[in-house]
């Protein structure tokens, strides 16, 4: 068991710049999730605590050793590769020893340790295929087993369900967890999937361009993105993001929500024809920041309402069984997703609706424009 | 639902499939599915005449040049040639085949042969792997290396005799240079003129071999590597216990492939030795003493038998070798 740790991590290929002063901490135990799209360094993250490729400046710890001049060999980590990396040749039981056999470990603890893995993962009858006679969930299964089976300190799956199909991905994915929680080894998983992220890390780390963009636990990532890139990469429709203009004393045309309660403030976003007021909460703490700034609200935090703030035309209805997405866009051109309850009315294509943000404090996300970070901070 | 439209879609499928097969009655009771059938099964016919049509060419330069001398072969056995020029040959059957085989001077060819193989085969192919496994890592100015190592594959035979000849050469070569200068020369030597040439051999080889190999390091996924590198495997067993396992077809393919050529190797004994020199019957691998039994000897009938000797040679080992390692060979990927 241990941490694992990168400290000012920068790993350039010639003039590209795969990681860039990357600083994180995983604590002892954790399911840390790398999360971003491809070609964001994740992976390249991940192969540099696994010593497949060597940092070009900053240190990765494991446990409180520095590992950057330590071989592979000898950091005692597993990985499990997209493409599960399983050694044709040999027998799936082969595959599950090797790393065994490897170490030195003698014949009989040997066969015992990999009946278990085996048994763990429900390979008991494979043991004698070759990967070649299995399928993808087989095969995915035995990578698992080959990385569990000589407890290494800490594992890391790059990728690991890719390959497989929906359902299937969708089993896996809570057997791993389970797996996981059970053995508590510190895991680093990646993947380009929020879904994977959102459902089974501790904590996630998104990425991109190389650089961390917020790394926290999955609902506070969901609820208080850092940046305008967190806020639209996450949630499935993505937040959705209008530009603006911060000010102070703007008329309130329409307030927020008919709650009764008290949320109009002396803050509000204006857009070209359009004024969204901020509750109290979060305009204080925004204020004297601006003006250019980005809102955010999230499609579920929308509705269409004949008093709503916002004017759009419908473009799109999706109907999804469980919700309705109702894709429009506001006179600016923003494209706007609101997510309605299957009970709600749906509006016709092309239909000219108004739109309202719910009255919550924590359905406002400001952003500045230029940086992109988010205003209202704690 | 899925397997609703499966079900669907199969009477339709199989219907079709056995339209483009041409199988008669497969399209069911309708008499107007025998029309299109048949319509079909003509252009079938017609298409299958176009393809002989086209294959013409390959099949006479084959006929003409392969086929008639390699059936013409067999039929040469069985006649005799008196040893003086001009006499015609007679038909002598098979009286001729077992004094040929038993005779000294074929089967000191054979073993001269065989140890030429042993020498050549293992060596280039075990350097040729070396070399590929050396230029498989990702190094700047590799590209050099590679070509460099890939060189000898361009090379003449006569280019490459003349050269290691030079160098060999008693007087001007490298080895007097050295300061190694034994007596006989190498080449004369009835203990070094056949290592010699096999060395010759070898250089040529490894060309071949090592693109061969570098061509099977190619296609082992570098995950694979990687992930026996995380599991523990130092260098060394990640040589054994992957990469020559995963190579194994390929090292198959080369063993295979530079057996058959070493068994009709010619070119460098031809050079190098010649008809003069004191140690050929030390050299006299078994194509240098066909072509010599023809052209020298005037003899046609013993060539063949021995011509047809290397044939079964080769065709029998080509078969052992892949009912042999065909088993310890992994081809899954």
């Amino acid at each position: 068991m241990a941490q694992v740790g990168f400290d000012g991590v920068t790993k350039r290929f010639g003039d590209t710049t795969a990681v860039d002063d990357l600083s994180l901490s995983v604590p002892d135990g954790e399911l840390l999730v790398l999360l971003g799209s491809s070609g964001c360094g994740k992976t390249t993250a991940l192969r540099l605590v696994a010593g497949l490729e060597e940092v070009t400046g900053g240190t990765v710890s494991i446990g409180d050793r520095v590992v950057n001049d330590v071989d592979p060999k000898d950091r005692d980590v597993a990985m499990v590769f997209q493409s599960y990396a399983l050694y044709p040749h040999l027998t799936v039981g082969k595959n599950i020893e090797f790393p065994l056999r490897q170490r030195g470990t003698d014949k009989e603890e040997r066969s015992i340790k990999v009946k278990r893995a085996a048994e763990t993962l429900g390979l008991g009858a494979l043991l004698d295929r070759k990967p070649a006679q299995l399928s993808g969930g087989q095969r995915q299964r035995v990578a698992l087993a080959r990385a569990i089976v000589r407890e290494p300190l800490v594992f890391l799956m790059d990728e690991p369900l890719s390959n497989l199909d929906a359902a299937l991905r969708v089993q896996t994915r809570a057997d791993i967890v389970e797996l996981q929680s059970r053995l508590s080894t510190t895991t680093l998983y990646v993947t380009h999937d929020q879904v994977e992220a959102m459902t089974m890390g501790h904590r996630i780390a998104v990425m991109s361009d190389g650089r961390l963009q917020q790394v926290a636990a999955p609902e506070d990532l969901y609820a208080r993105p850092a940046n305008a890139f967190v806020a639209r990469f996450l949630g499935s429709p993505g937040m959705n993001l209008m530009e603006g203009m911060l000010v102070e004393n703007a008329p309130a045309t329409i307030g927020a929500a008919g709650t009764g309660r008290m949320l109009h403030s002396s803050m509000a976003v204006t857009f070209p024809g359009a004024s969204v007021s901020l509750p109290e909460k979060v305009g204080d703490r925004v204020r004297g920041t601006g003006p250019d700034v980005i809102l955010g609200v999230r499609p579920e935090s929308l509705r269409l309402a004949p008093m709503g703030s916002i004017a759009a035309t419908v473009v799109i209805v999706e109907l999804l069984g469980a919700e309705t997405h109702v894709i429009c866009q506001s006179e600016t051109g923003a494209r706007i997703i609101v997510r309605q309850p299957p009970s709600a009315t749906k509006p016709a294509l092309g239909e000219a609706v108004r739109i309202e943000v719910d009255g919550d404090a924590a359905s406002y996300h400001l952003f500045d424009k230029a940086t992109g970070e988010r205003l209202d901070r704690e | 639902m899925s397997s609703v439209g499966d079900a669907a879609a199969a009477p339709g499928m199989a219907a079709l499939a056995a339209e483009e097969l041409g199988a008669p009655g497969a399209s069911g009771s309708d008499a107007g599915a025998s029309g299109p059938s048949h319509g079909l099964r003509r252009r079938l016919r017609k298409e299958a005449g176009l393809a002989y049509l086209l294959l013409v060419p390959v099949l006479v330069l084959f006929g003409v040049f392969s086929f008639y001398p390699f059936l013409r072969n067999f039929k040469l056995m069985l006649y005799k040639t008196p040893p003086f020029p001009g006499l015609p040959a007679h038909y002598v059957g098979v009286k001729q085949i077992w004094p040929t085989l038993t005779s000294t001077q074929f089967t000191q060819s054979l073993v001269t042969t065989i140890v030429f193989v042993v020498l050549v085969v293992p060596l280039s192919l075990i350097l040729g792997l070396v070399l590929a496994v050396i230029a498989h890592r990702k190094l700047k100015g590799m590209t050099v290396y590679r070509m460099i190592f890939s060189s000898t594959v361009v090379s003449s035979v006569a280019v490459a005799s003349v050269i290691f000849g030079t160098l060999l050469n008693p007087v001007v070569g490298l080895l007097p240079w050295l300061g190694i200068n034994p007596t006989p020369p190498a080449l004369e030597s009835t203990t070094w003129a056949l290592p010699s040439v096999a060395l010759i051999t070898i250089w040529q080889f490894l060309g071949l071999s090592f693109i061969i190999m570098s061509a099977g390091l190619q296609s082992v996924p570098d995950e694979l590597m990687e992930a026996a590198r995380i599991d523990g495997a130092g260098a060394w067993t990640r040589f054994w216990r992957m990469t020559v396992p995963l190579l194994s077809p390929t090292i198959f393919f080369a063993v295979v492939v530079s057996t058959i050529y070493a068994f009709q190797a010619f070119g460098a004994v031809d050079i190098l030795i010649g008809p003069s020199n004191a140690v050929r019957l030390h050299t006299n691998v078994l194509i240098y003493n066909i072509v010599n039994t023809l052209q020298v000897e005037n003899n046609p009938g013993v060539a063949a038998i021995m011509a047809t000797v290397l044939f079964l040679i080769l065709l029998g080992l080509t078969l052992l070798q892949m009912r042999f390692l065909e088993r310890r060979v992994s081809y899954a990927r």
